[in-house]
């Protein structure tokens, strides 16, 4: 089943390197329930990976085994060629590792600005002291920051709401805007927890465009759970595909197409 | 002008000034919960145990004399040496941010994500372990605690004002203390503000009051903010007991400074630093007024209940306060 990707290039230009995370049997059990076993995947540097899979099969545990909210109680996660240890969820936003939520998980007091800038946090170097006199070079530092914010607000087209209050802000511009604070980290690998959900399909294809941009601009490594199979098999380069914890399929867009197992486990099998 | 009119308007400027201070104490409550959404009950006895360690250390007190001497048989009391009061100020200040490290490490920590309601009465236990060790460590006498802050009525004052009366009117009479509380207190609140909008710790620290785990996703350390915010409060804390300490002494009923707050409070709202202030304002003014306008009516001695009294209307009109969030419940 595990392919053997070498690094290339795709047809649309894109470079798809080595093994930037590689989950080697991973397995979560809350309590009794066993909500991932034993599973293996890797994702490759400047690659879209896509987890999908029914309602309940575990594809939000994995995300959040890979950005630090949930500890398995077996296997390993593997980073840069490197065995993670056991980490708190700020330690690995600071490994490079950005995510969103699939309930929006953003300041709703700050403003869009604002929430955004905490994007940056990881990349502010100056002291505690220094930012309370605002001394020179954490005002420097400031004006650096915010001009990345800035890049990103126009990427993601939000000039508009820039100052607003983001509890106001309907809900596909806070799903917007919760990526662009993940982008604001410039992460190695970002992690949408399904970006669409909930989306028009007006939306999904403005999202769609933006996260395909962001591969294709910046390069970053995107691993994604999306409910909307027509968005997964357009957007991803590989496929993984979960149902009650397990790993039934791996492969390109149109592997996963023809695999028996994936199409039984969403159309259902009659058991006779 | 008339005498009268001109003695309602030293009423006012003295109830602004006193309501400078009740706003300080606000201030801190305001800080805690809405970085964590605790409700510090020990507040007032942190601006007690910080203005009584300023004093300790001002006066090279012995820090728990009473237990070595009972322990090792000795007589120490004072170190023989003082310190002045800058210096002072920061090895207190250097100690407030050791209280809150350890508040946060050793009760706080334990309690992330609990009801508020076993948060709050933490606090309260909080509130008298720290009286208690306040008193193990510096004694319980009363002591006056003199900073170099100005005291007495202000000449300045007087002479500038005395031209807009009669004869017999000599001008306003006002506290150097009072003004000096007003002017720590409007850069102290300046700086609070500053330092929460334009600092990525600040920005940080409303990130952790609005959401944990979205502040853990951008690489937020939690407990870092919470040192950081009990650190805050305890040098608020410590700038209200000095203001407070030496105005009337540094003994242990400065920790019931803390219920003047809760009207405070409750007027200007838990979560809004600009509600604190104002509250502060109306609830020191409104109280001298009443004094002087009502008070001859009932008896006088009005000062004592007038807070709490407005207090109470407002939680039964407005019960989120003047600036508070208006909590709206999605049915």
């Amino acid at each position: 089943m595990k392919d053997q990707v070498e690094p290339h290039v795709t047809a649309d230009g894109r470079r798809i390197g080595g093994v930037l995370m590689d989950l080697r049997g991973i397995t979560l059990r809350f309590g009794g329930v066993e909500a991932i076993k034993n599973i293996s995947f890797d994702i490759r540097e400047g690659e879209i990976r896509a987890i999908i899979g029914p309602n309940g099969a575990g594809k939000s545990s994995m995300l959040n085994v890979i950005s630090g909210f949930y500890h398995p109680q077996d296997g390993e996660v593997w980073f840069r060629g490197a065995k993670r240890p056991a980490m708190k969820p700020f330690q690995v936003a600071r490994l490079g590792i950005a995510r969103t939520f699939q309930n929006i998980a953003l300041f709703d007091g700050m403003s869009v600005l604002d929430n955004i800038m905490t994007g940056r946090l990881t990349h502010m170097k100056t002291g505690l002291l220094s930012q309370m006199v605002w001394a020179g070079p954490a005002a420097r530092e400031e004006a650096e920051n915010r001009a990345v914010v800035e890049r990103i607000i126009d990427f993601l087209e939000i000039q508009a709401i820039r100052k607003t209050p983001v509890g106001r802000l309907p809900y596909g511009l806070k799903k917007r805007v919760e990526l662009a604070r993940a982008l604001a980290a410039e992460p190695k690998l970002l992690l949408l927890d399904e970006p669409m959900a909930g989306m028009n399909v007006e939306e999904k294809e403005d999202m769609s465009r933006f996260i395909l941009d962001v591969n294709d601009e910046f390069g970053t490594t995107i691993a994604l759970i999306e409910h909307d199979m027509g968005v997964v098999m357009d957007l991803s380069d590989r496929v993984v595909v979960m149902d009650y914890g397990r790993k039934i399929g791996d492969g390109t867009p149109a592997e996963i197409r023809a695999n028996q197992e994936v199409i039984d486990a969403y159309l259902g099998v009659a058991h006779d | 002008m008339s005498a009268d009119f001109l003695y309602m308007i030293e009423v006012v400027i003295n109830g602004l000034m006193a309501g400078v201070l009740y706003a300080l104490v606000a201030l801190g409550f305001v800080l805690i919960y809405k970085a964590s959404g605790i409700f510090n009950y020990a507040q007032g006895v942190m601006a007690l145990f910080g203005a009584l360690t300023l004093v300790g250390i001002m006066e090279g007190q012995v820090p728990f004399a009473h237990i070595i001497n009972a322990t090792f048989g000795t007589d120490l009391h004072q170190f023989g040496w003082t310190v002045p009061a800058l210096l002072a100020i920061l090895l207190t200040v250097g100690v407030m941010i050791l209280l809150a490290w350890m508040v946060h490490t050793f009760v706080f920590r334990h309690l992330v994500g609990q009801e508020p309601i076993i948060l709050f009465m933490a606090t309260i236990g909080l509130a008298y372990f720290l009286e208690g060790i306040g008193d193990l460590m510096w004694g319980s006498d009363i002591k006056t605690l003199d900073v170099g802050i100005p005291q007495g009525g202000s000449l300045w004052v007087e002479n500038l004002s005395s031209g807009l009366g009669g004869e017999d009117f000599y001008g306003f009479f006002i506290d150097k203390l009072d003004i000096t509380a007003s002017v720590v207190a409007i850069l102290l609140v300046a700086g609070l503000i500053a330092f929460a909008q334009y600092t990525k710790q600040g920005r940080a620290m409303r990130a952790v009051a609005d959401d944990h785990q979205a502040a853990l996703s951008v690489g937020i350390s939690l407990n870092f903010i919470w040192v950081l915010v009990w650190s805050l409060a305890g040098m608020v804390a410590l700038v209200a007991g000095i203001m407070w300490g030496a105005k009337s002494g540094v003994q242990f009923s400065l920790s019931l400074i803390a219920l003047k707050a809760l009207p405070v409070l409750m007027l200007g709202g838990f979560t809004s630093i600009p509600g604190a202030i104002v509250g502060g304002l109306i609830i020191g003014v409104g109280e001298k007024l009443f004094e002087y306008t009502i008070g001859p009516m009932i008896g006088g001695a009005t000062e004592n209940w007038f807070a709490y009294v407005l207090a109470l209307l407002f939680l039964v009109f407005r019960p989120q306060g003047l600036f508070g969030e208006r909590i709206i419940e999605r049915v």
